[in-house]
């Protein structure tokens, strides 16, 4: 199976994880600080800043990419509830 | 108050600026987690220009009837074309639907966070949403001869939440902040009875969590010319408003000041039956203590409330919680105070669970999993350990609390690990 590598900026830790996984699968797993609320896309807790390496990503959804909007998110930033891990290597920290 | 007293008119608060809000003597506790001990009001102000009326917020749905019989004593409808609104809570936003069927061509003026919850909130009408702009600070709205400013004051205490100024009168419409509970129909703060402890009560429930945006808001609000606050519960502040201001300063500040100030914090709350969990604390503390930066407290939860440490924890970098396991949980006083910290912000802070036990050791999990609900960060495994800690296991502790140091003052070690071998 296609690996990647995240690295979670604030505690440390890179972890290889398959390709397809979503920041949330594995940031919880570790200890990361990015906090979650509703798990769905839709309340902006678990905003991310994606340091770099955000075209490892698979680009974001309609709903996410409205809820970005509405929060005023940065560029560079994502839904780690939301966004899935294609491949390659991705750093990343709360925002 | 006695209800009966309140007339069916708009108190004017300012030439050409009334309050058409409504009072709720008999609510006993709001939102579930206030106690309300004389009620509350819910105020809503219409500002005149010459080119223009403005609603500012409404009020709850079942005082609608009461707040359109203000308005229509010194408004007419086709005369509004402008509301505003402050913040979009229910208790605020219950008339919006029929005040929208009842002046169809007023614009809505609102922050841009509160969109998505204007639309939510209209649904059940099946109405269309209004013609609504998005504001940010030093956006304006002219009245004609008068001009409304808005401020952009996130997460007081929701993300939609503004205040509007009322330039050329210096009043200030803050929605809940410099509000409270507190129901009199003599309106202003200088008639009323004493609402010191409804004003500083309701800043502790509802706006303490979000001191840092307080603190932000209050930075937007100092150098205005205030003549008058106008919130959106409890009374109109037209006596020496500025003080509600600098109070507002006061209490979004810690009361003492803080020695650790330069060094990081790292707060151990424990309970031990037998001095085992004890133990283990004070090896953890050790730990944490003896790679320097990180100035360490000690507290056993036996010997204070859960209130009281709240105030530990607001101000902490570190949580560190040790519990012993009794019939498969942690014992009460813990879930007492992790159940107390709604009122502060914790969101982010370091946390770490240890504890010894004699059979099945759950405590420790279960701590872990209501930290990670509460959006502390959590990247340090638990610490368990069976009945008594000997000298290597006291050395664990040690680890763990050098651990959290480490993590604390941004000393830590790089790892790479496999998803695989994650649990």
């Amino acid at each position: 199976m296609p690996k990647a590598k995240v690295t979670f900026q604030d505690i440390g830790v890179s972890v290889t994880v398959p390709a397809g996984t979503r920041l949330i699968e594995v940031s919880e797993k570790v200890g990361a600080g990015i906090t979650y609320g509703c798990r769905e896309g839709e309340c902006c807790t678990c905003l991310t800043k994606i340091v770099s390496g955000g075209e490892n990503l698979a680009p974001p959804s309609i709903l996410e990419d409205q809820v970005l909007k509405d929060n005023l998110a940065p560029r560079g930033h994502r839904l780690a509830c939301q966004a899935q891990i294609l491949g390659g290597e991705l750093v990343v920290k709360p925002a | 108050m006695a209800a009966a007293a309140i007339t069916d008119s708009a108190v004017e608060i300012a030439p050409g600026v009334h309050w058409v809000g409504a009072l709720d003597p008999h609510l006993r506790s709001f939102d579930i987690i206030l106690k309300t001990a004389n009620g509350t009001s819910y105020n809503s102000y219409v500002v005149r220009g010459d080119n223009g009326v403005a609603i500012i917020d409404t009020v709850k749905e079942n005082f609608a009837d009461d707040f359109f019989r203000r308005l229509e004593s010194v408004a007419e409808y086709e005369e509004i074309t402008t509301i505003v609104l402050n913040h979009l809570e229910p208790d605020h936003s219950g008339a919006l639907p029929e005040l929208l069927k009842r002046a169809p061509q007023a614009k809505v003026y609102l922050s841009s966070r509160a969109q998505m919850m204007l639309k939510a909130l209209l649904k059940p009408t099946g109405e269309k949403a209004p013609e609504y702009i998005p504001v940010t600070t030093d956006d304006e709205v002219d009245l004609g001869g008068r001009t409304l400013r808005f401020l952009h004051t996130p997460y007081l205490h929701w993300p939609d939440t503004q205040c509007t100024y009322l330039v050329e009168d210096g009043l200030l419409f803050t929605g809940d902040i410099f509000g409270c509970h507190f129901c009199d129909n003599r309106l202003f703060n200088d008639t009323v009875g004493d609402f010191r402890f409804s004003f500083e009560y309701y800043y502790a429930h509802i706006m303490r969590p979000f001191r840092e945006y307080v603190l932000d808001a209050i930075a937007l609000i100092e150098p205005l010319d205030i003549q008058l606050i106008a919130p959106a519960h409890g009374p109109v502040l037209r006596h020496k408003p500025r003080d509600y201001v600098h109070r507002y300063r006061e209490l979004a500040t810690p009361r003492l000041f803080n020695e650790a100030r330069s060094e990081k914090t790292l707060v151990v709350f424990y309970l031990s039956a037998y001095g085992n969990t004890r133990r283990m604390a004070e090896a953890l503390a050790a730990g944490a203590e003896s790679l320097g930066g990180v100035r360490v407290s000690l507290y056993d939860l036996e010997g204070g409330e859960a209130e009281i440490f709240t105030d530990l924890v607001e101000e902490a970098d570190g949580l560190a919680f040790g519990s012993p396991t009794i019939n498969a949980d942690a014992v009460k006083p813990i879930w007492d105070l992790l159940s107390s910290l709604t009122t502060v912000n914790i969101k982010g802070k370091l946390g770490a669970a240890f504890g010894s036990y004699g059979w099945s050791g759950e405590a420790v999990r279960l701590i872990e999993d209501r930290l990670r609900g509460l959006k502390l960060r959590d990247p340090v495994d638990g610490l368990r350990i069976k009945l008594v800690p000997d000298g290597s296991e006291l050395e664990q502790c040690r680890l763990l609390g050098e651990n959290l140091a480490r993590h604390l003052t941004g000393r830590i070690e790089h790892r790479e690990i496999d998803m695989a071998a994650l649990a």
